[in-house]
């Protein structure tokens, strides 16, 4: 059997693997990381450490986000994408991972379009593995990097009601944040059309409710969180064109329906007038920049405990 | 060979097709039963297995393996695949079509023969394609293949979506004496998925193969296979409606008959390891109301026989992220010790039902003339014990694949020797 902790000292898969208190000490010491750090200042405390950041998918801010959290940490970081690497060559992913391990690097952020991949790496690898998001699994540090934002905003997270809206189904995002949220006693509602939103989602964890309805998710909310629309992961039509917006787009009067003092959050890329009206995106309400800017100091905590 | 003489001394026979359940010795000679009583007097020169504490079965039947030649001998051969099969207590197999080529005629059917022949310590039964390539669209040659020796058809893996084609190979195989075997999906309702659809694959992260896949294949061959009176079988039966769905065509006097899996029947969705691909296969290993109707089949005479789906992989095809290996676990070598943990030992299934299921099942959805210990039959003998525990290795499996989610598995009672034609082919 692997505890929690076992499973972070091997890296971090997942955050349903994680106990509370792990996720409490990650957030504290992201905490002090946002209040400490001056913009660009650099620390050493992992001097002498490699990161390897393995890439399959594109992406551009938490490549970027563990990038620089790397760098402040004082480590050496060596980034891969698909394109550039052998995999396009026909190359599998062990014989990659072999490749990548004999070059021994310290720890591995790794993204894949393969749910589970990172799994597969952490139980051929003795290295830690870090989950940057592995296909419609898990993305454990955007759910750590969306609970400082909350916490920005709010006391604690017991008892707040957040609405995830969107694309459930093929979701990362949205199972860590489940996971996340639900250890901490909040009120999860997964809102999106019944093609996106099997109903055993409702059995992810305690207190997770599913609706189709906008407005049912919506009112009395703390947090709206809308998803972006993974039309890459969607191998059937699971909605008419052109009419997602319409039933399922994040608009001023559905945020009128949620507490005052609601925030609204999106893992981005964003799509205006897709997932989300361009005037709520750039209302006073969203965090979503401010979500990118956190990335950076939960993934120094994270990337730090790894090492420690 | 055929000269040899060979008496097994003092086990219990049971021979469901002879009502037999005694302890006997049974002589072979030229590769028959030549007399099965006590204390037989045997000539001088023949060869002599104590049998004692254990059970003498007609020899075990498995409908359903895949053997991988031709075409993908990097993972299993006819020889490799049939010494496995001689290590789980069967002397006779099944093997699917889906090779490279694929046995879709005569030629590839003649082939397989030939090199079990040369190869193999085991009988081996081809099953030819239905459609040419498993394509689903044009007739495979169905007459020159069961005139060169296939016992039925089957698109294994590959169904076909086309009801029309369906209907036609049916009606052909009626016309043959053969059985259609149907491996039940709709690619449709199937595409993508990974593993049972459900609260564990929607928790992972994986696409779902759901239930209704099956399902709906199944109530479609039941039909086609009412209005054109063929024999129809299906394969590693999965869900609980598929079962029911079988019951309801028997009570109407339709001719259907199906298989489980010792894996279908012992293992849930909830048992896989997460993203471990030792346990993916098709169907999937579904929920617990799936199984419990499995194992009630089993016991209640709906599922009238046992088979593998023996289907070796390379640790290659296997070493790679879960959604890109391939389906498919090896099963010839665990099959008599899951069923002995599963049914016999609990009280599910008597020994003699459990050797129905492997003997007389079989043999009778393909209509061969094996599966009885009767004077005259072939001399095909599975011995086995029920009491002594030993662990499956992987490592140490005559297949050349090690795809098995058994492996550390302790069971209780197990195959001690196997018997073809008279000759011990293999002993543990």
């Amino acid at each position: 059997m692997t505890t929690a902790l076992d499973g972070l000292r091997a890296g971090l898969l997942g955050i349903e693997d994680l106990s509370r208190t792990e996720i409490e000490a990650i957030l504290r010491r992201a905490k002090e990381f946002q209040q400490q750090q001056a913009p660009g200042k650099k620390s050493d405390a992992l001097r002498g450490h490699m990161v390897v950041l393995l890439f399959f998918e594109s992406s551009t801010r938490t490549r970027t986000s563990f990038e620089i959290a790397a760098k402040r940490l004082g480590a050496d970081s060596v980034s891969i994408s698909v394109a550039a690497s052998s995999v396009s060559k026909g190359e599998s992913l062990v014989d990659t991972l072999n490749t990548l391990a004999a070059m021994r690097p310290d720890a591995i952020v790794m993204r894949h379009a393969a749910s589970g991949a990172p799994h597969f790496l952490a139980r051929h690898l003795p290295i830690p593995i870090i989950n940057a998001g592995d296909g419609t699994h898990e993305h454990p540090t955007q759910a750590l990097l969306d609970a400082m934002t909350i916490l920005d905003h709010r006391t604690s997270l017991e008892g707040l009601k957040v609405a995830i809206i969107g694309d459930i189904a093929h979701s990362r995002v949205a199972r860590s944040n489940v996971h996340l949220l639900a250890k901490f006693g909040a009120e999860v509602v997964l809102c999106g059309p019944p093609t996106l939103l099997p109903t055993e989602l409702g059995l992810l964890a305690k207190g997770v409710k599913l609706t189709y309805r906008m407005d049912e998710a919506i009112r009395d909310a703390d947090v709206i969180m809308m998803l972006r629309v993974q039309l890459e992961r969607q191998f059937e039509t699971t909605f008419p064109a052109g009419e997602y917006f319409g039933f399922y787009g994040l608009r001023q009067e559905h945020v009128a329906l949620a507490k005052p003092d609601v925030i609204v959050m999106h893992p981005g890329p964003i799509n205006r007038g897709r997932e989300l009206s361009s005037e709520v995106a750039d209302s006073q309400q969203s965090v979503i920049l401010n979500q990118v800017e956190n990335g950076v100091f939960v993934r120094m905590a994270v990337l730090e405990r790894v090492f420690s | 060979m055929s000269e040899a003489k060979l008496v097994i001394r003092n086990g219990r026979v049971i021979d469901p097709a002879a009502g037999l359940d005694a302890v006997r010795d049974v002589y072979l000679e030229a590769g028959r039963v030549a007399a099965v009583g006590e204390n037989l007097d045997v000539p001088a020169a023949t060869e002599v297995f104590d049998a004692s504490g254990m059970i003498v079965a007609p020899g075990f039947i498995d409908m359903h393996v895949h053997l991988r030649e031709p075409g993908f001998e990097y993972a299993e051969s006819i020889e490799t695949g049939a010494r496995a099969a001689a290590a789980g207590g069967f002397t006779s197999v099944c093997c699917m079509p889906n090779t490279l080529p694929v046995n879709d005629s005569a030629t590839v059917t003649s082939y397989i023969i030939e090199r079990a022949k040369q190869k193999s310590v085991v009988n081996v039964y081809p099953i030819g394609a239905i459609t040419k390539g498993s394509l689903g669209e044009e007739l495979a040659s169905i007459g020159a293949m069961v005139k060169a020796g296939a016992v039925a058809i089957s698109d294994d893996g590959r169904p076909v979506m086309n009801s029309r084609v369906m209907r036609r190979a049916m009606e052909l195989a009626k016309g043959h004496g053969i059985p259609v075997i149907d491996h039940c999906e709709d690619l449709n309702l199937s595409a993508g998925g990974d593993m049972h659809e459900g609260e564990i694959s929607v928790r992972r992260g994986l696409r779902g193969i759901p239930a209704a896949a099956e399902d709906v294949m199944v109530a479609r061959d039941i039909l086609l296979a009412e209005v054109t009176g063929a024999r129809y079988h299906v394969a590693h039966i999965s869900t609980h409606h598929a079962v029911a769905m079988v019951a309801f065509a028997k009570k109407r006097g339709i001719k259907v008959s199906c298989e489980a899996t010792p894996h279908h029947f012992v293992l849930t969705d909830c048992d896989t390891v997460a993203y471990d691909s030792n346990f993916k296969m098709k169907p999937p290993l579904r929920g617990k109301q799936d199984v419990s109707a499995v194992l009630e089949g089993l016991v209640d005479g709906t599922v009238e026989v046992i088979a593998t789906d023996h289907a070796p992989h390379a640790g290659s095809e296997k070493m790679q992220e879960f959604e890109r290996c391939p389906f498919g676990i090896t099963g010839l070598e665990t099959a008599i010790g899951i069923t002995l943990e599963q049914l016999v030992h609990p009280g599910k299934l008597t020994l003699r039902k459990m050797i129905e299921l492997y003997t007389t099942g079989p043999a009778r959805v393909l209509g061969l003339d094996r599966g009885t210990l009767t004077v005259g039959a072939h001399g095909d003998v599975t011995l086995f014990d029920t009491a002594t525990p030993w662990t499956y290795d992987v490592n140490k499996t005559q297949s050349k694949s090690k795809n098995s989610p058994f492996h550390g598995h302790t069971y209780t009672g197990g195959p001690v020797a196997t018997v073809v034609s008279g000759r011990i082919v293999w002993r543990r």
